[in-house]
């Protein structure tokens, strides 16, 4: 397949960027989407131009490294998938598609398609844990948790840290990512006992670190790779406000 | 001859007296401690942020040691360990199946081949059960029967379901859990984390460990950080065989530039290839998938009967099937062990009867499970792969079996450590896959994320300590010094010189070249003549790579590049090393196989009179020396490792 791509160069975080048109030729359908930038790379390479700058790592879709904004959607135009797992079988043959890195405000731009995503990090250190030291916990089997509220638990906890909700966000808002952390850990019986003051702890950095709010738009359900439910934002705000 | 050997040196693995089962106990009865007070004026460095990496650091921050820890991912959370799927062994006895600490032990070590040290393994079974306590404590979302109670299931190798999960992403929640207790110690202050930042060397003096250089992968600049210890938890080097189940960015550099500074390599060329992966389906592929091993808990793997098939597997009946791992190894099945399963796949394939557009692959079939279970069942238990498995091919597995594949997974082999997880290099510890320790030669499954929790929240803690403990009043680290300034130099002439050949080839392909070499003469099946080839051609590909390597020649900023060029030059003398490990062991154990060396039925043949020892390498001006650990079985009796 030949694809025509338009792609955001941008040097460092202090120049302005642009995009930038490129062609690549004969790509398999079965090559993943990172893979076709790999060749394309390749090429820049070897004519001693700069190769385009992207995140990944596992490409298996769980680390959440990748985060490319794909004909203006986060990951691309696949539901729920992250870059890594999208194929070029997902677009049609000579169509121009549009590369981005993921924008908002607290997610500069490092350069090209890399950004720098140390908020969400700094979201979690404010209160995203239960205070256990190793050492501390009592026997597994003595907490029994019902198998659905863990389920429940779960579809939070799985979130990969990708920002796609923020990107997706015409506010610019972490509200999904920080509720995800905030609903797992108040799900299970022993993460109550913090629930409170990591509530509040977690909100507040989110707002201090200029991610904006939240106004039910839902677009970052839709963007989610891991298709966690707006339903956790309702959630942390209702706590929040208990 | 490739290497010589040292037979005047016997490495002291300081296991503690006693019977198995009081070893650790014993240990822990003795060891030195150091008051609270004093605990942090030590400066401890932690390399790699993984689950060995983030459970050692937030639990020595806890204790009240003053750590930093260093990652090349843009946040901790994205180690390698995320992307385990199938779940974590422990010894609860949940199932009232049987189990007991010492049956994981012998399991344990009978799946290794009776290649490691009975007391580290039977350490590894009895802290298996605090562990499944400290992460329930901690909020990670283990299966639940409806009742409320843990859920468990059963991996390759074993007779007992003591696997603990978390659907198909344990590794991502026992990761997470290791992350936000080492995030908790960031806000409290207890830990300095440096994101994006590679080590590119250890630095030594008077042969302790003093530091390491590390460049900051967004600015490109060099930095020196001194400590009392360094603690390498930098994962495995699978990766060198370009293709594998591994992210892009797992390496093995940091492990072997403390090589290069004197640490042993123990055992590298045992390299677990695992059965259950996507396979190759074209030439850019960048990686290849695990699918994770629980699925062989109800799929059943099968090649056709006759060579070259053409029909569809639908289409094909059951008496023109052949069930392969059921036909050889009636008691475990399709729950034989990984290498024996990864064999058997191989010389199936090898045989003629592959599948696949390629035919380099084997069925994996839901078919029989589905009409038993139902497809809700199924679709409850493996959801997740079966639509990673759809994402990736297209391909619907309730409708169709699977197509499977070998590919190299992880790195029994790493550092040598002792006992107490420390190298040869006073000062420097190596914890989970970038040690060899715990998995012979050949790791059962879900084993993997229990070693690196069990190196990292119980096992560290309590020996690093002693270490420091014996270096008396602490003083504050100093990187002056003429060592920390000759390995920055080094470091930076590196970069420079890689940088600066500007010939005509980029690091992927010399790294492709590398892992073709590999898969083909240090993989599944090696033999005297393969490795020989071997070693000759990657010595021939090595200088190619320093003649004719294109990079854009940029030190600054973002070079992605760069980064992997200094991986690869690396990696081009750990192929070297790891031909050199296999040529000289000429038995078969475990996940190495000698062509040479293999029972009338094709199984592996060992050989304990010559070769029951770790290989313990060590770096020489011009060929590596060979130490011997011998391995002593004071406890159990080696036998012949058979799942028939």
């Amino acid at each position: 397949m030949d694809f025509k791509l338009k792609i955001w160069r941008q040097d460092n975080p202090q120049s302005k960027g642009k995009m930038v048109d490129y062609e690549v030729k004969k790509i398999s359908p079965d090559t993943s989407f990172l893979e076709m930038l790999d060749q394309l790379n390749e090429t820049l390479i070897l004519r001693g131009e700069n190769p385009i700058s992207f995140d990944y790592d596992c490409r298996e879709g769980i680390c959440g490294q990748c985060c490319l904004f794909i004909n203006g959607r986060a990951h691309g135009p696949i539901e729920h998938t992250s870059t890594c797992q999208l194929h070029m079988r997902s677009f049609r043959e000579g169509e121009t598609i549009y590369v981005e890195p993921f924008r908002a405000g607290p997610f500069p731009i490092k350069k090209d398609l890399k950004i720098d995503r140390q908020a969400l990090d700094k979201i979690i250190a404010s209160g995203g844990y239960i205070s256990v030291n190793t050492g501390q916990a009592p026997e597994a089997n003595q907490t029994l948790i019902d198998s659905d509220t863990v389920e429940q638990a779960f579809d939070a906890a799985s979130c990969i840290g990708c920002g796609a909700c923020v990107a997706s966000c015409k506010n610019g808002s972490a509200a999904l990512f920080t509720a995800a952390k905030i609903s797992h850990l108040f799900q299970l019986p022993q993460g109550k006992i913090e629930h409170k003051k990591r509530i509040k702890n977690m909100v507040e950095t989110m707002d201090q670190l200029g991610f904006g709010a939240c106004s039910n738009t839902g677009a970052c359900e839709v963007e989610c790779p891991q298709g966690i439910s707006i339903s956790h934002i309702a959630l942390m705000n209702r706590e929040f406000w208990k | 001859m490739y290497y010589t050997t040292d037979t005047a040196t016997t490495p002291n693995a300081k296991i503690p007296e006693g019977d198995l089962k009081d070893k650790w106990s014993n240990f822990k009865d003795k060891t030195r401690l150091i008051s609270p007070n004093n605990r942090h004026q030590y400066k401890i460095l932690v390399v790699g942020t993984g689950l060995s990496g983030a459970s050692a650091a937030a639990s020595l921050a806890e204790l009240g040691y003053n750590v930093s820890t260093f990652c090349f991912q843009d946040s901790p959370r994205r180690a390698h360990s995320v992307a385990a799927q199938g779940g974590v062994n422990a010894m609860k006895n949940y199932k009232n199946d049987g189990d007991s600490v010492y049956r994981m032990f012998y399991d344990t070590l009978k799946g290794g081949d009776f290649r490691a040290r009975e007391a580290n393994v039977y350490r590894l079974a009895e802290c298996s059960s605090h562990l499944i306590d400290q992460a329930v404590a901690q909020g990670v979302p283990f299966a639940r029967e409806y009742s409320g109670y843990l859920a468990n299931r059963s991996f390759g190798g074993v007779q007992v379901s003591r696997t603990f999960y978390a659907r198909g992403q344990t590794g991502q929640q026992l990761l997470l859990g290791a992350y936000q207790a080492m995030m908790r110690q960031v806000h409290l202050g207890r830990i300095k984390s440096f994101t994006r930042h590679e080590m590119l060397d250890l630095v030594t003096e008077n042969g302790v460990a003093k530091g390491i250089i590390v460049r900051n992968m967004d600015t490109g600049e060099i930095s020196r950080h001194a400590a009392h210890a360094v603690v390498l938890a930098t994962g495995g080097f699978g990766k060198i065989y370009y293709l594998s189940t591994l992210a892009m960015g797992c390496n093995g550099s940091a492990i072997w530039r403390a090589h290069k500074k004197g640490a042993w390599t123990s055992c590298p060329s045992w390299t677990q290839i695992h059965p259950t992966c996507l396979p190759q389906a074209g030439n850019y592929q960048s990686k290849l998938t695990l699918m994770s091993e629980s699925l062989r808990n109800d799929g059943r793997i099968w090649v056709p009967q006759t060579k070259n098939e053409n029909r569809k597997a639908i289409e094909i009946p059951e008496e023109d099937r052949d069930y392969y791992l059921e036909r050889k190894y009636p008691s475990y099945g399709n729950l034989a062990p990984r290498d024996i399963a990864s064999r058997a796949a191989k010389e199936r394939i090898d045989a003629g009867h592959g599948v696949g557009p390629l035919k380099n692959a084997v069925y994996l079939d839901f078919k029989d499970a589905i009409a038993t279970q139902g497809k809700d069942i199924i679709s409850k238990k493996y959801g997740n792969l079966f639509n990673m498995y759809e994402k990736i091919t297209g391909i619907n597995a309730y409708q169709q079996p699977m197509m499977i594949s070998p590919a190299a997974h992880f790195s029994m082999g790493g550092l040598w450590v002792d006992y107490e997880l420390s190298t040869n290099i006073p000062g420097l510890y190596a914890i989970g896959e970038a040690n060899f320790s715990d998995h012979g030669a050949n790791r059962l499954g879900a084993n993997s994320l229990l070693q690196a929790c069990i190196d990292g929240y119980y096992v560290l803690p309590q020996t690093l300590p002693q270490y420091l403990a014996q270096q008396g009043k602490a003083t504050p680290p100093e990187s002056s010094s003429e060592a920390f300034m000759k390995a920055e130099n080094q470091v930076r002439s590196q970069l420079e010189e890689l940088s600066g050949i500007n010939g005509s080839k980029t690091v992927d392909h010399f790294h492709r070249e590398l892992g073709k070499i590999l898969y083909d003469k240090c993989g599944l099946s090696r033999s005297a003549k393969g490795l020989t080839e071997a070693i000759e051609s990657i010595r021939v590909l090595r200088k190619s790579f320093l003649q004719d390597l294109k990079i854009p020649q940029v030190l600054q900023g973002i070079n992605e590049e760069l980064e992997k060029a200094g991986r690869v030059a690396d990696y081009l003398e750990i192929g070297e090393l790891m031909c050199i490990d296999a040529l000289s062991r000429e038995e078969s154990c475990g996940a190495h196989f000698r062509e040479e060396h293999q029972t009338p039925d094709g199984e592996a043949k060992r050989n304990d009179s010559d070769f029951s020892y770790i290989s313990c390498w060590k770096k020489n001006a011009d060929t590596p020396v060979l130490i011997k650990e011998p391995l002593q079985f004071e406890f159990t009796k080696p036998t012949e490792r058979s799942y028939k």
